[in-house]
């Protein structure tokens, strides 16, 4: 190789650039959603879920129709121009009911993961944060409550207090919020004796900021995955609830109730009857599972995709 | 390891206790008694040799200790609903059906669940994995009854392969096993993907590999067996699931089990029937969720040493 | 120097990473060779591409992640770098043997030591349980674990940090590999224990005459074990030589200014340590000149722009500097003019 002479002499140097960090970095927040969007079927569970929340506001007030208006010569008649899902054995119009029933199912499935986030972000915080005897004490009676057979205590539950909005609601808080609970505390715990916390706390910090400044932006993520995946628990649950005719009463109607009200229809050929309130449990449940595995993927990029 | 399993017994005993507690006093917190509600148009004279056959008009903690005794002589009490039809009896006719088909879903799951998500983490990020992933997420989202009422429908009714309702050879158990098993084959597939992957990272699979071993060697002896071990104490709640959800598969299939003799003893508000058989079901998970801990604790040998320090 | 048989030789090796970001050239043309019943040691700091080297020897390295771009790696007669899968997989264990940093991660928890250790005696030599047993006791001798026969059974949470790591290096020893791949074995340890591992590793090739490519950035270690030296910097090795040559006569500035920012139990205390200012370069785009020009305090402007080539100091000891070219050394001196005598 050939290199010429007058390169023999000292380099001039640019000290700045040795030290410099190649890449740009991103917030906590800014990744999260640079991940979430990349993620195309989180989004789309995302869409699906704000297209449910607006038909169920509008899809009762478009169809023309009441929800409990039973018409005996449209008895079972199949989808058409007037009756865009067909209607039922009463002839009362599918559409409008299954957008009615939207409202319910949909309603419970919101309440109850928002009463499980409620008391369980509360009970565990509190118990993480206490830590100690207390946080024990309150641990050992969770586990207790964890081996009591969910669904069993739900059943029997509803049984006592009669079937109803009310009672499915109560009904699936009850034991629900015992995994959010368990989930906080952990973080809580964890956080608590993170070297973070600690840096600050040396530096002087008042618990109220620790709080706040430290462990909520943190906690923030994991509630929100949980939430959203609770979400499609409490859909499932309702609607087996009133598969055992546990749901709430006519002429109300959520998904599951008309669900099972169709359940006959697979012999008998009214398929209309059965198909759409199980495509939207479905379609439901299907788009909150995944907007919330896109979340977690989201939030916590190591889990495992 | 001796005092893993006692500890473990212990708390299944207080669980139970709990539940049997709670089922007993949930049960006598509705008001009235059976035979007064839902108008059954008994005259009074019949009502009350009814409640005092029942023990219903003694006091509430009376009712409780004899109710006690009952369950530790294994007496589930009798029907009220039908007198000469007693809970025992239902169990002894209804558990077998429901047993079998459990068991069927339970395996069927657990086989396929770990095949997939071992396929799906060892082709990662490429077709099968993308596909395998999209599977498990439906498989949680659609509900077993709407999985029954599809298999119903195209397999039963349009293609006429397999018999829609009822029990009785083995071409009934495939549709109502199917339909159980979707949502733990979906929850453990995506388990055991996650845990493949990561245990596919360990730096003890670079030693398996630098040691020359095969690649089947690797992936069957190093990397499942420590990704499988969540999946075992997973198994607990898939039982529990299973279990549950036989109550309405059983219901759409109109199959002869358990789950016949619970939802109608809960649509005939037959109260004893409901707490004899919450009982049960109580005991059985609570039992098999024992069992699975005990096995984890065999399985896992850290803590088949529990308590042994480290020598040398 | 004598002439010793040449085991292993290595020219030319370059091996890529695929990620998000493009293309790391993470070993740019390396060349070395180990010779028989020697110790080489390869050091340098985290990233130099010193592991990656070590790995693709054994193509440890997934084909999907990182693949050999070029070079040649010439073992018995075979070029590992082109060998088919199934016949590389014959070798690792049986012919060339990786332990690696933390024996506590890098065995199997749910396993015995004994599965552990037999497995690979079975797998290369197809011998009966019994036999392999008896294989497991020797080798457990061997590296120094008392009562073998009992510890077998034992799983890898009841053994103490050093321990872990014999064991490790038993199962690499069991088949009588021709070379042993230490990647930092003595990183994870405490320092006591650090020196019973560097001697066991010396008492382990006196008695079996086995190679040992071991890979550090503790230059102690490699002043107690290696018979000879390469230096490595961003992919590309600076310097090479026996371990004399390389402590007492440094040439390349890197290797110069890692012996210098070792702390010295004789040095003045109230003097600053001299650390190497500046951190490697980003792989993605490797300078078109000497990747140490930037940290590098006798830099030239040649350095900036060409790669320099291998000077020979001496009959074993090779550096790659520009300031070994004459035209350098040259300058350098009129430099020093006035103020020598």
């Amino acid at each position: 190789m050939i290199v010429s002479d007058d390169l023999f002499v000292p380099m001039r140097k640019d000290s700045a650039s040795t030290e410099a960090i190649v890449r740009p970095q991103l917030t906590y927040w800014q990744g999260a959603w640079l991940r979430l969007r990349g993620n195309k079927l989180a989004l789309a569970g995302l869409v699906i879920i704000v297209l449910l929340g607006v038909m169920a506001a509008v899809g009762p007030l478009i169809s023309g129709h009441d929800y409990a208006k039973q018409s005996i010569i449209s008895k079972n008649k199949g989808p058409s121009d007037m009756y865009w899902f067909g209607t039922d054995e009463f002839g009362r119009d599918v559409f409008t009911r299954v957008w009615y029933g939207a409202r319910i199912s949909l309603f419970v499935g919101l309440m109850a993961a928002l009463i499980d986030f409620f008391i369980g972000v509360l009970y565990g915080g509190i118990s993480g944060y206490l830590g100690g005897r207390i946080d024990n004490l309150m641990m050992r009676f969770i586990d207790i409550l964890y081996g009591l057979p969910y669904l069993l205590v739900v059943i029997l539950l509803m049984v006592v207090m009669g079937p109803g909005l009310l009672t499915i609601i109560v009904a699936l808080s009850a034991t629900g919020w015992i995994g959010m609970a368990r989930t906080i505390r952990g973080q809580v715990l964890q956080m608590k004796n993170s070297e973070y916390v600690l840096a600050a706390k040396t530096m002087g910090a008042k618990p109220f900021y620790i709080i706040r400044k430290h462990l909520l932006p943190n906690a923030i993520g994991i509630i929100i995955v949980y939430v959203t995946l609770s979400v499609p628990n409490a859909i499932f649950s309702e609607a087996f609830l009133s598969f055992l005719g546990l749901g709430v009463q006519a002429p109300q109607a959520s998904w599951g109730v008309m669900a099972n009200d169709g359940l006959s229809t697979i012999l008998s050929g009214h398929w209309w009857r059965l198909f759409f309130p199980a495509f939207f449990i479905s379609l439901t449940m299907l788009a909150f599972n995944v907007l919330g595995d896109g979340l977690r993927d989201a939030f916590d990029p190591k889990s495992g995709r | 390891m001796l005092s893993f399993v006692f500890r473990r017994f212990i708390s299944m005993i207080v669980t139970l206790w709990l539940i049997v507690t709670l089922t007993f006093f949930l049960m006598h917190a509705v008001p009235g008694s059976p035979f007064e509600k839902d108008g059954k148009g008994l005259n009074e004279a019949v009502a009350a040799n009814l409640n005092a056959y029942y023990n219903l008009d003694k006091p509430l903690l009376v009712q409780y200790g004899l109710y006690l005794k009952q369950l530790v002589q294994f007496d589930l009490g009798p029907s009220i609903a039908n007198s000469s039809d007693s809970v025992n009896k239902m169990i002894a006719r209804g558990f077998p059906v429901s047993f079998q088909l459990g068991v069927v879903a339970i395996l069927f799951a657990i086989v396929t669940g770990i095949a997939l998500g071992v396929v799906a983490a060892l082709q990662h990020n490429r077709l099968i994995d993308y596909i395998a992933m999209i599977i498990a997420v439906v498989g949680i989202s659609i509900p077993s009854f709407v999985v029954a009422s599809l298999l119903i429908k195209y397999l039963a009714v349009e293609w006429k392969l397999l018999p829609t309702a009822t029990w009785g050879t083995w071409q009934h158990v495939v549709m109502p096993a199917l339909a159980l098993a979707l949502g733990p084959i979906a929850i453990i597939a995506r388990l055991t993907r996650t845990n493949m992957l990561e245990v596919l990272t360990q730096e003890y699979i670079e030693t398996a590999r630098a040691k020359g071993l095969s690649p089947a060697t690797i992936v069957i002896k190093h990397a499942l067996r420590n990704a499988i071990l969540p999946v075992v104490t997973l198994l607990g709640a898939l039982i529990a699931n299973v279990l549950t959800g036989s109550f309405v598969i059983e219901k759409i299939f109109a199959i002869p089990g358990m789950g016949k003799y619970f939802v109608a003893g809960i649509n005939n508000r037959d109260y004893s029937v409901i707490m004899g058989t919450t009982v049960f079901y109580s005991a059985l998970l609570i039992f098999m969720m024992f069992v699975v801990d005990v096995l984890y604790g065999i399985i896992d040998p850290r803590i088949k040493f529990h308590g042994k320090e480290s020598e040398g | 120097m004598e002439k010793q048989e040449t085991l292993l030789e290595v020219n030319g090796l370059r091996v890529t990473f695929k990620t998000h970001g493009g293309e790391i050239n993470a070993v740019r043309d390396v060349s070395f060779t180990l010779n028989k019943g020697e110790t080489l040691a390869i050091v340098g700091e985290s990233g130099c591409g010193k592991s990656v080297t070590a790995k693709s020897i054994m193509r440890l390295v997934p084909e999907h992640i990182g693949k050999i771009a070029g070079g040649s790696i010439l073992f018995k007669g075979k070029d590992l770098a082109k060998l088919p899968e199934k016949e590389m997989r014959e070798m690792r264990g049986s012919e060339i043997s990786m332990i690696f940093q933390d024996a506590m991660t890098s065995l199997n928890p749910t396993l015995s030591i004994g599965e552990q250790i037999m497995e690979g005696i079975i797998r290369h030599q197809k011998v009966p349980k019994a036999e392999a047993k008896r294989q497991a006791i020797e080798i457990l001798q061997l590296v120094g674990i008392a009562n073998p026969e009992s510890r077998l059974k034992q799983y890898l949470h009841q053994f103490s940090g050093g321990m872990r790591q014999r064991i490790m290096i038993a199962i690499a020893l069991v088949c009588r590999p021709s070379i042993l791949i230490a990647d930092e074995p003595t990183t994870a340890l405490d320092v006591t224990i650090q020196a019973q591992i560097i001697d066991l590793f010396k008492s382990i090739q006196e008695k079996t005459g086995v190679s040992i490519i071991m890979i550090t950035h503790d230059l102690g270690v490699v002043a107690k074990i290696a018979d000879r030296v390469n230096v490595m910097y961003a992919g590309k090795v600076v310097e090479s030589g026996p371990v004399r040559d390389i402590f007492y006569n440094p040439q390349h500035p890197y290797t110069k200014g890692l012996l210098a920012s070792m702390p010295r139990l004789d040095a003045d205390r109230n003097m600053p340590l001299s650390p190497i200012p500046g951190t490697p370069p980003d792989l993605f785009a490797p300078p078109p000149g000497c990747a140490f020009a930037a940290r590098c305090d006798c830099a030239l402007e040649v350095c900036r722009h060409y790669q320099p080539d291998e000077t020979n100091v001496h009959s074993c000891h090779a550096v790659s500097c520009w300031l070994q070219d004459p035209r350098a050394k040259k300058w350098i001196a009129s430099t020093q003019a006035p103020t020598g005598t």
